[in-house]
């Protein structure tokens, strides 16, 4: 029964917003939104929380750092401590300014790679996956929003005509 | 509409007074003659004999070596008058870091205003006045500064520039090579210019901003627009002339070409987090409500990003010199890492580390309380970095914190609120009235 949904089309951003927010205020659930570029604001009118992606990003570059520090302690300091030209090899402290550079670098290196690769996983974005478009308008110049059904179809149709939708359409979803 | 408080006001009267005392006072403990700097020095090595043992042994062993000499007396001779000249310069370089660190706030502020109006930026325009507020202690801290190199250039009355002995000058080859540069009546005339330079674009802007708001078009905001652009090139090539005479000059036989830069990265984080604090208080009292969250939120970005910003330029120019460790460039941070290294490493927790963790949350730069306290830690860090570019090169190993800075602190302080908030308190209001970018700026929103 929840596999039927009501989907409708605008083409401008600004009537999309108000749309939105009535929708809401009506205590529809909003099920998705699909635009062709990112509309400011667009996440706190559908009530999104919060990403939490900058701080899986701070993880990361610690765990960076992390390998940073204990890759280069073990190979210049444990491992083979030679001396390099007069470098100080005898703590980690003591050579320590030749190693930040590294430990930068490590640190932007996790924290941007790691980071995009989770926001890949989250968003389930990958080669070859199937893309999930419902109107191939919505890439150009349309925007959809989408609204399970539960029986009210009259009523909900009534409504997005009335937020100035340019088309409203009922199919199944995928 | 400011009124400056009475509360606030007497403050920074109280600060001056304790300061001024306390500046004497420095200046009458500073010894005359060398058996009162022998008697300074012994009294500080009895007080600290557990941690200068290492500093016993190495001075033990250079008295045997030059006992071997004829001429061991001759050296002793001139290291106690070496020591004497350590020690008078003691109140002097409290004096000169207080000053000049009281004046890049308000020259940091002064750049940052410029910088805003150049970049024609959106957001800022509701905190011009908080601006020129704070750039108002432009004007008399150039003064102190200015007399203070008079007396030290033109009258001698101390041995923070050892360039400026002629002496000295006499007897060293390097010296003599950057005399063209480095003679007292050029070190006045650059230092004269480049402060006239800046405090006249301060007064030209400020003047053509208050003509603006009773304007009919937009002339004075173009005017002030080219101004700050010319204001910008002259500024970054003064500046780093500053930076050479005023801290490179303290150790003439070395020079770093970052210097400059680094210098000015402490002088503009320190002035915009000034700003950010004059703001909150201001809004605090309820005065600034056309300031919101988001301002704030931004200038707390500044203060983050200038902040590393500072700590990028201070460790480009430390490992460097550490990497490659030519004598002749690595004696400066010798001194430095030797016997300065609390305040030499210390200052990289409170100006990198605190406020590179404390303001990476967004939610946290929105909070004035926290832009107050980061502000805070930030404010004592570059003091910190001020102290370290000149006790090192004028005191040495004979450095403390003590009366004299601490009173030249509390000096500069009070008089830095007392012109700040003076000068707020006499605009006509604290919103520009006929900016252009005025509307923009009144809901910003991030």
């Amino acid at each position: 029964m929840a596999s039927k949904v009501i989907q409708a089309l605008y083409n401008d951003d600004d009537i999309l917003m108000s749309a939105v927010k009535r929708v809401r205020d009506a205590h529809h659930h909003i099920d998705e939104v699909y635009t062709p570029f990112p509309v400011h604001g667009l996440d706190k009118a559908m009530g999104l929380a919060p990403t939490r992606l900058a701080i899986c990003s701070f993880l990361y570059g610690c765990v960076g750092l992390a390998v940073a520090i204990a890759m280069m302690n073990f190979i210049m300091i444990e491992d083979w401590p030679q001396n390099i030209g007069g470098k100080p090899s005898f703590s980690f402290i003591e050579n320590s300014p030749a190693f930040i550079p590294i430990m930068f670098e490590m640190t932007v290196f996790f924290a941007a790679h790691l980071m995009v690769i989770t926001f890949y996983m989250r968003s389930k974005l990958w080669p070859f996956k199937e893309a999930e478009n419902p109107d191939i308008r919505t890439t150009d110049d349309h925007f959809l929003m989408e609204i399970v059904l539960n029986n009210n179809e009259e009523e909900l149709t009534k409504l997005l005509v009335d937020t100035g939708a340019v088309e409203v359409k009922v199919s199944e979803k995928h | 509409m400011y009124t400056f408080s009475n509360r606030l006001r007497i403050t920074s009267f109280i600060l001056m007074i304790v300061g001024v005392l306390g500046i004497g006072y420095g200046f009458l403990s500073a010894p005359s003659t060398i058996e009162e700097a022998k008697a300074i020095v012994a009294s500080t090595q009895a007080h600290h004999a557990g941690g200068h043992e290492q500093a016993h042994d190495s001075a033990a062993h250079h008295e045997n070596t030059t006992a071997q000499t004829d001429a061991h007396a001759d050296d002793h001779a001139a290291h106690d008058a070496h020591t004497l000249s350590k020690l008078q310069n003691r109140p002097w370089s409290a004096f000169l870091i207080a000053a000049f660190f009281f004046f890049m706030l308000s020259v940091g502020a002064l750049v940052f205003y410029a910088v805003q109006h150049v970049a024609q930026a959106g957001w800022s325009p509701v905190l011009f006045r908080i601006m020129e507020g704070v750039t108002a202690y432009l004007v008399p801290g150039a003064i102190i500064l200015y007399v203070f190199y008079v007396l030290t250039a033109g009258f001698h009355m101390n041995h923070m520039y050892i360039w400026m002995d002629s002496d000295i000058m006499a007897a060293d080859k390097i010296l003599q090579l950057k005399s063209g540069y480095l003679n007292i009546p050029f070190f006045l005339i650059r230092s004269l210019l480049f402060l006239g330079g800046w405090c006249f674009y301060r007064y030209y802007v400020v003047k053509q901003s208050r003509l603006q708001d009773e304007a009919e078009d937009y002339t004075p905001y173009k005017k002030i627009f080219k101004s700050s652009v010319f204001f910008l090139l002259f500024f970054f090539v003064t500046e780093s002339v500053m930076a050479w005479d005023w801290f490179m000059g303290l150790e003439p036989h070395w020079y770093s070409t970052l210097f400059a830069w680094y210098i000015f990265a402490s002088m503009f984080v320190s002035g915009v987090t000034v700003i950010a604090m004059v703001l909150v208080y201001l809004k605090s009292k309820g005065l600034v409500d056309f300031v919101n969250d988001s301002h704030l939120h931004d200038l707390g970005k500044y203060i983050f990003g200038l902040s590393i910003f500072w700590s990028y330029l201070w460790f480009g120019q430390f490992m460097l010199i550490w990497y490659a460790n030519i004598p002749e460039e690595s004696a400066y941070f010798m001194t430095r890492v030797e016997h300065y290294g609390i305040v030499f490493f210390g200052m990289l927790v409170l100006n990198f580390v605190f406020p590179f963790l404390m303001l990476m949350n967004t939610d946290f730069k929105r909070r004035g309380w926290f832009i107050i306290m980061t502000g805070v830690v930030v404010l004592i860090g570059h003091y910190m970095d001020v102290f370290q570019w000149v006790m090192p090169s004028t005191v040495g190993e004979l450095w403390s914190f003590g009366i004299p800075e601490i009173s030249s602190v509390l000096f500069f302080l009070g008089l830095f609120i007392f012109v700040t908030f003076n000068a707020i308190a006499k605009m006509p209001s604290l919103l520009e009235k006929r900016n252009p970018l005025i509307e923009e700026s009144k809901h910003f929103h991030y």
